[in-house]
């Protein structure tokens, strides 16, 4: 399997620049900056030192043992990026993005953001370099994560609801792109995830793969061999991105990616691109799309802002077509229960988007062996979603 | 080639003026109506019809065109309905029609049977908002098949080399985006459109019209002197949405496309 897309950002079928004309050059831009960039020691050294003294990097693994007892089969191991700075594994890409934005001399990165965790981290890493910041939101998602819009508010950045379409994720990365097209000469575009128009799945990718050479490391460190399952939760795939990418290349590794199944299996209750989805054309990129027959992007639920999109990212597509990553879908009522396993068990309130992976080893580690290890990403902390949590479990606060 | 685009723009040359490229959503206001304001364009002087296919995620538009698509949308217009709008106009009319697209719809109708299709119906050319030079190589192929033009884009931000790729593919005209940004009505028109006009087409040969934000009557006409093309989207859209299904609408739409396409007269 190649390691890198083609030089038109093609992994195999997927992938390539379906974008307005006006972005082409700013896109090609980029491009050359990141390949100067990521061959520059210099930016290599300063980006290191920012994800060690500014992140908290590395994140440890740690041995859920109470959890894996309740299971009674596989050890399972978590990576832990719930404790990077801002509470998830996005801060990893913004910081890096930023440091490029700031070395192509730009002045304004914009995001867009779904559970408000790639926003917060943008907002952050703008702080960190006196950059200006504005990120787009679904006006849906704003209501589901109110609390990631104050932080936001506090941390100096302008966040913009957008209250078209679904009012989700898809939605403010329409805006994002609308925004960029119309400042390109002084604004970076922060892309949160493995999504988009080349280079973006690959640099964001590559941004994130420091969570799959470290977990790579520590877990022959712990475990003394490899894992026999490595599991994330997909939405446009950039935790999973970055954990699997030091294990494709380890053919006996099992790896899963687990998808939103939300509240049913029809079109529009649920965010299962490889369930219920097909080759399409969204945001930039070919990939697996949810779509009704003319090619109209089709609405999508789940209980996870962050795991509510239509499609992927194109290097998951490949994955996916070549059969070297599993994809699965974990239900709204599913996420929730391992949301309160996870806390009780191990004391780690996980995200909703994380909860979807957990509630997947909760299903298959009861039926492995006790030598056997799987290792989860554990993308990033639940403290923004207690409220809508307590909400839909009818609690008042 | 069909011939028809290419008249059009010859036709409006010896009349010493830019042709009108008119812009609507098709099926906004409703399915039904939009033959009757094609029809309309067109005794208003309009040279060429540009018909937009509603897609639900319409990254290259303002929120003028975006709320058209919704509506269109919302009564059950998709790429297979806008075929039957352009066949149907066929019936009545010969007015050259390009279709202005995002690549997703086509992509799941399959490009070659839209193509056959698309040019069964009667259209003249396509252009996809989404679809740059690079990634257009088979669009062009199973266009050209069947005589139907690819309309490619051009914009202030494209470089020499991408101008001559342009060059390779372009069919009778290439669209230049009057500035950075999306579609929708703007106060003014850009400092140094003529020259980048002009530039484009020395360098691609062809001719060029231009679009994106020209939406009065004075900026057609600043336009329409060096422009061999001028289109206008966004005040014919807004106009229907004020209207909505009313009565009057195909007149008022007439007007006002009316005075648009006196002003791409040159003086």
């Amino acid at each position: 399997m190649k390691p890198v897309p083609d030089s038109r950002g093609y992994f195999g079928p997927y992938g390539g620049r379906f974008v307005p004309e006006t972005l082409m050059a700013p896109l090609a831009e980029l491009t050359a900056a990141w390949q100067e960039a990521r061959r520059d020691r210099a930016f290599r050294r300063e980006l290191a030192g920012l994800l060690a003294t500014y992140c908290g990097r590395p994140t440890p693994i740690s041995h859920a043992a109470r959890l894996t007892r309740h299971l009674g089969g596989a050890q399972v191991f978590l990576k832990r990026e719930d404790l990077c700075h801002t509470g998830a594994h996005k801060i990893n890409n913004a910081v890096g993005q930023c440091l490029l934005a700031r070395r192509m001399g730009k002045v304004r990165v914009i995001a867009e953001t779904g559970a408000g965790q790639h926003g917060v981290a943008v907002a952050t890493a703008a702080a960190l370099f006196g950059l200006r910041c504005r990120v787009y939101m679904g006006t849906e998602d704003e209501r589901r994560q109110a609390l990631n819009v104050f932080r936001m508010k506090l941390l100096g950045a302008e966040v913009v609801g957008v209250d078209a379409g679904s009012r989700t994720l898809k939605d403010a990365i329409n805006e994002s792109l609308r925004d960029w097209v119309t400042n390109v000469a002084t604004t970076h575009y922060v892309l949160g995830s493995v999504l988009g128009p080349h280079p973006y799945p690959l640099m964001v990718r590559e941004f994130q793969s420091v969570i799959g050479s470290e977990a790579l490391l520590q877990i022959r460190a712990q475990h003394r061999s490899l894992p026999n399952l490595v599991v994330a939760c997909v939405g446009g795939g950039s935790n999973a991105a970055g954990i699997f990418s030091a294990f494709v290349p380890h053919r006996h590794v099992e790896l899963v990616g687990v998808e939103a199944g939300g509240r049913g299996t029809r079109l529009g209750e649920h965010a299962a691109r490889f369930a219920g989805g097909s080759p399409g054309v969204l945001h930039g990129t070919r990939s697996y799309v949810l779509q009704d027959q003319d090619g109209q992007v089709s609405p999508t639920h789940s209980v996870s802002a962050g795991l509510d999109y239509p499609a992927v990212g194109p290097e998951h597509a490949y994955w996916h077509d070549s059969r070297r990553v599993s994809y699965v879908q974990v239900a709204d009522r599913e996420a929730l229960d391992a949301f309160h396993l996870l806390s009780e068990f191990e004391g780690i309130v996980p995200a909703l988007e994380t909860a979807h992976a957990i509630a997947y080893v909760a299903r298959v580690a009861p039926r492995m062996a006790s030598a056997q290890a799987v290792l989860v990403n554990l993308s990033g902390r639940g403290d923004k979603d207690v409220v809508e949590v307590a909400r839909l479990e009818g609690v008042t606060l | 080639m069909s011939g028809r685009i290419d008249k059009a723009f010859a036709r409006a040359g010896k009349a010493k003026r830019a042709a009108f490229i008119a812009y609507i959503t098709a099926g906004d206001p409703a399915p039904a109506r939009t033959v009757v304001l094609a029809r309309a364009l067109e005794r208003a002087g309009a040279d060429i019809l540009e018909l937009g296919v509603p897609f639900t995620d319409p990254i290259a538009d303002g929120p003028t065109n975006q709320r058209a698509a919704e509506r269109a949308l919302a009564q059950g217009t998709s790429l297979p309905g806008v075929l039957g709008i352009v066949r149907e106009l066929r019936y009545s009319s010969e007015l050259p029609v390009v279709l202005f697209t995002y690549f997703n719809p086509v992509h799941a109708y399959g490009l070659a049977r839209f193509a056959v299709d698309a040019a069964a119906a009667g259209v003249d050319g396509v252009l996809f908002t989404d679809v740059p030079v690079e990634e257009a190589g088979a669009a062009h192929a199973a266009l050209r098949r069947v005589g139907v033009e690819l309309v490619l884009l051009l914009a202030p931000t494209s470089t020499r080399e991408r101008v001559k790729a342009v060059r390779k593919l372009a069919g009778s005209f290439v669209y230049f985006v009057a500035r950075a940004g999306v579609t929708g009505a703007r106060a003014t028109l850009e400092e140094g459109l003529e020259e980048q006009v002009r530039l484009v087409r020395r360098l691609t040969k062809t001719r060029v019209a231009v679009g994106f934000g020209v939406s009065t009557p004075d900026q057609v006409a600043r336009a329409a002197r060096f422009a061999d093309g001028v289109v206008v989207g966004s005040a014919l859209v807004e106009r229907i949405a004020e209207l909505g299904d009313a009565p009057e609408l195909p007149g008022e739409i007439e007007a006002l496309a009316r005075s648009l396409a006196i002003a791409t007269r040159r003086k």
